[in-house]
């Protein structure tokens, strides 16, 4: 079978599912996608390039942030300018952080990448540029419009659904293609050993830092599209717990697969959803952290290679 | 036409009073040394002798505290190794240093593909790129490796894992081969089938060998270096070496 069936199909679905949804699970729908997208933009760095980033939430808010602040109060802004404006302001950050973390490895990438994040959080948690610890509105969802023609306008449920849509299967197709390319193919060898790919005369550190960059940017994609959504912003986007919760979808889902990303941010805010919810758990509700935390904990140890070798087990279960 | 006699007496690679401490220690002290297409030179020594050190520097894994490298007319003792192996530096490791999860081709496809340009063109496929497929498939063929293309690379034997990591090296068209014991743990046969690889590559490449096997070095090599506690303590003919007082002495053992 070919690999690009089962994604085709799932997209196919999604894209039918507004006749059959409700306002609640089509705003789920979206806000999963868009954590989708975020997880993916991660996944390339984690799964592919070997590269533990704790600090990616920041490009995520980054994102965010320049949309809604370069929206300003002159009404909407056109998404032909507004999106790239967010894609590239994420990227020129993660060229910085990424120039400087790359050059340490391991626990102390981590905590550098961290440190960049943390940077981040309070430069708009501290100060009044993004009205500080509340955040701001964005008043005015972006357009694409020719005169007097609206082709698109992201106020409008459908518009929104879709470019969601659009942004997960061009994100998912633009990191299949990296992955089966040569570029793809060094970051995995460099994930393997970077010292014996040095050997064979590849330049490590601008492979890694493209990768990263790339991220970057698709995780300010995502975040241009979280503010859209939610017509809102605030400094938590670029916190450290949002940095954790992208790194356990992709655990949750399996490690160093595209699918197992998407299917991790799904588990991940299903679950989330889930745990938050007082009408089915009462009093419990308030602990979801706990709850979700234990629950994670338990599918890590069930199954170390996440949700997508669910399939391998099983099947080889059978066999057993 | 040029006497290719002459043109050997200029080494493709070598190293001018090359020395690297560390702390307190020298490692390598002051090693002046040439290297020429269609020799194989070993360097033979002790354990902490600095040979592995010495490829380090030449390899570019290391800097050198003092001394310089020189290869094909370019001072390099400031390149970074991915500019050198580019330039045609290949090198093997001690340990074992093959991709265990990929191809065995893959493994070679993936060294011949640093030297390609365009690497940034994500919209083509590594399996398909036929130029980095080729290259792959020629260093499997010199190393034997053709029939095992397509198992997994952390199947192989170790015999063969070490067969691997010679035609990874040779994936990346290097000129020269610096050769961190090859031949580590490899049985009679394995032994007898990389000699004759490393006799045949001698040829266009300019081999440096370090090595364990004394059987192997004294049959297989051309010039023979002796390192004693970081320094070069005689480097000549085989026949010579074996005669050499201070070799006995410092190395061989009195046996000998």
């Amino acid at each position: 079978m070919r690999p690009w069936i089962v994604p085709v199909i799932a997209a196919l679905l999604l894209a039918a599912l507004p006749a059959v949804l409700t306002p609640y699970t089509q705003d789920l729908v979206v806000k999963i996608a868009i954590y989708a997208v975020f997880a993916l933009s991660l996944e390339l760095l984690v799964g592919a390039a070997g590269l533990v980033s704790l600090g990616h939430a920041a490009f995520l808010g980054i994102g965010a942030y320049v949309t809604v602040m370069a929206t300003g109060d002159g009404g909407a802004a056109s998404a032909l300018w507004l999106l790239p404006a967010a894609m590239g302001a994420a990227a020129l950050y993660a060229i910085f952080v990424g120039a400087l973390s790359l050059r340490t490895k391991g626990v102390y990438f981590i905590m550098v990448t961290l440190a960049f994040a943390q940077m981040a959080y309070f430069v708009f948690h501290d100060t009044k540029l993004g009205g500080g610890s509340d955040g701001i509105f964005l008043y005015s969802k972006p357009v694409i419009q020719f005169g007097k023609t609206v082709l698109l306008d992201l106020d409008r449920k459908a518009d929104l659904y879709y470019t969601v849509l659009a942004a997960l299967v061009g994100t998912y197709a633009l990191l299949a293609l990296i992955n089966r390319s040569r570029f793809g193919h060094a970051l995995a060898g460099i994930r393997v050993n970077e010292q014996r790919m040095r050997a064979a005369g590849f330049a490590t550190y601008g492979y890694k830092l493209a990768a990263f960059v790339i991220a970057g940017a698709l995780a300010g994609l995502a975040g241009f599209l979280l503010a859209v959504k939610d017509g809102a912003v605030n400094p938590e986007l670029l916190s450290w717990h949002e940095s954790g919760a992208v790194l356990l979808m992709i655990i949750l889902g399996g490690i160093g697969s595209l699918r197992g990303a998407v299917i991790g941010a799904v588990a991940f805010t299903l679950l989330k959803e889930l745990y938050q919810s007082e009408a089915l758990l009462g009093p419990l509700a308030a602990h979801w952290q706990l709850t979700l935390g234990l629950t994670i904990i338990a599918f890590v140890a069930l199954l170390p290679k996440g949700l997508i070798g669910l399939k391998a087990r099983l099947s080889g279960g059978a066999h057993a | 036409m040029r006497d290719p006699k002459t043109d050997a007496t200029e080494p493709l690679l070598r190293s001018n009073l090359l020395t690297r401490r560390f702390g307190g220690l020298t490692a390598v002290n002051g090693v002046t040394l040439g290297f020429h297409v269609g020799e194989v030179h070993a360097v033979i020594g002790t354990n902490g002798a600095g040979k592995s050190t010495l490829i380090n520097m030449l390899s570019g894994e290391m800097p050198a505290t003092s001394g310089s490298i020189h290869f094909d007319g370019h001072d390099i003792t400031d390149w970074p190794q991915p500019q050198r192996a580019r330039a045609g530096l290949g090198r093997s490791y001690q340990r074992t240093t093959i991709f265990p999860e990929f191809s065995v081709l893959e493994n070679c496809r993936l060294c011949a593909q640093a030297a390609l340009p365009r690497a940034w063109a994500v919209w083509e496929s590594a399996q398909h790129c036929e130029a980095s497929l080729a290259t792959a498939r020629e260093a499997l063929e010199r190393a034997g490796l053709s029939d095992d293309a397509q198992r997994s690379a952390g199947t192989l034997s170790h015999g063969g894992k070490r067969q691997l990591e010679i035609a990874m090296c040779l994936a990346t068209k290097p000129r020269v081969l610096l050769l961190d014991e090859p031949l580590a743990g490899m049985g009679a046969e394995e032994t007898e089938r990389m000699l004759a690889l490393l006799g045949a590559l001698k040829q266009n490449h300019a081999v440096l060998l370090v090595e364990h096997d004394m059987d192997a070095v004294f049959r297989i090599a051309d010039r023979i270096t002796v390192m004693v506690n970081g320094e070069v303590i005689a480097s000549d003919a085989p026949a010579a070496i074996r005669a050499n007082r201070d070799v006995q002495t410092a190395y061989l053992g009195e046996g000998h």
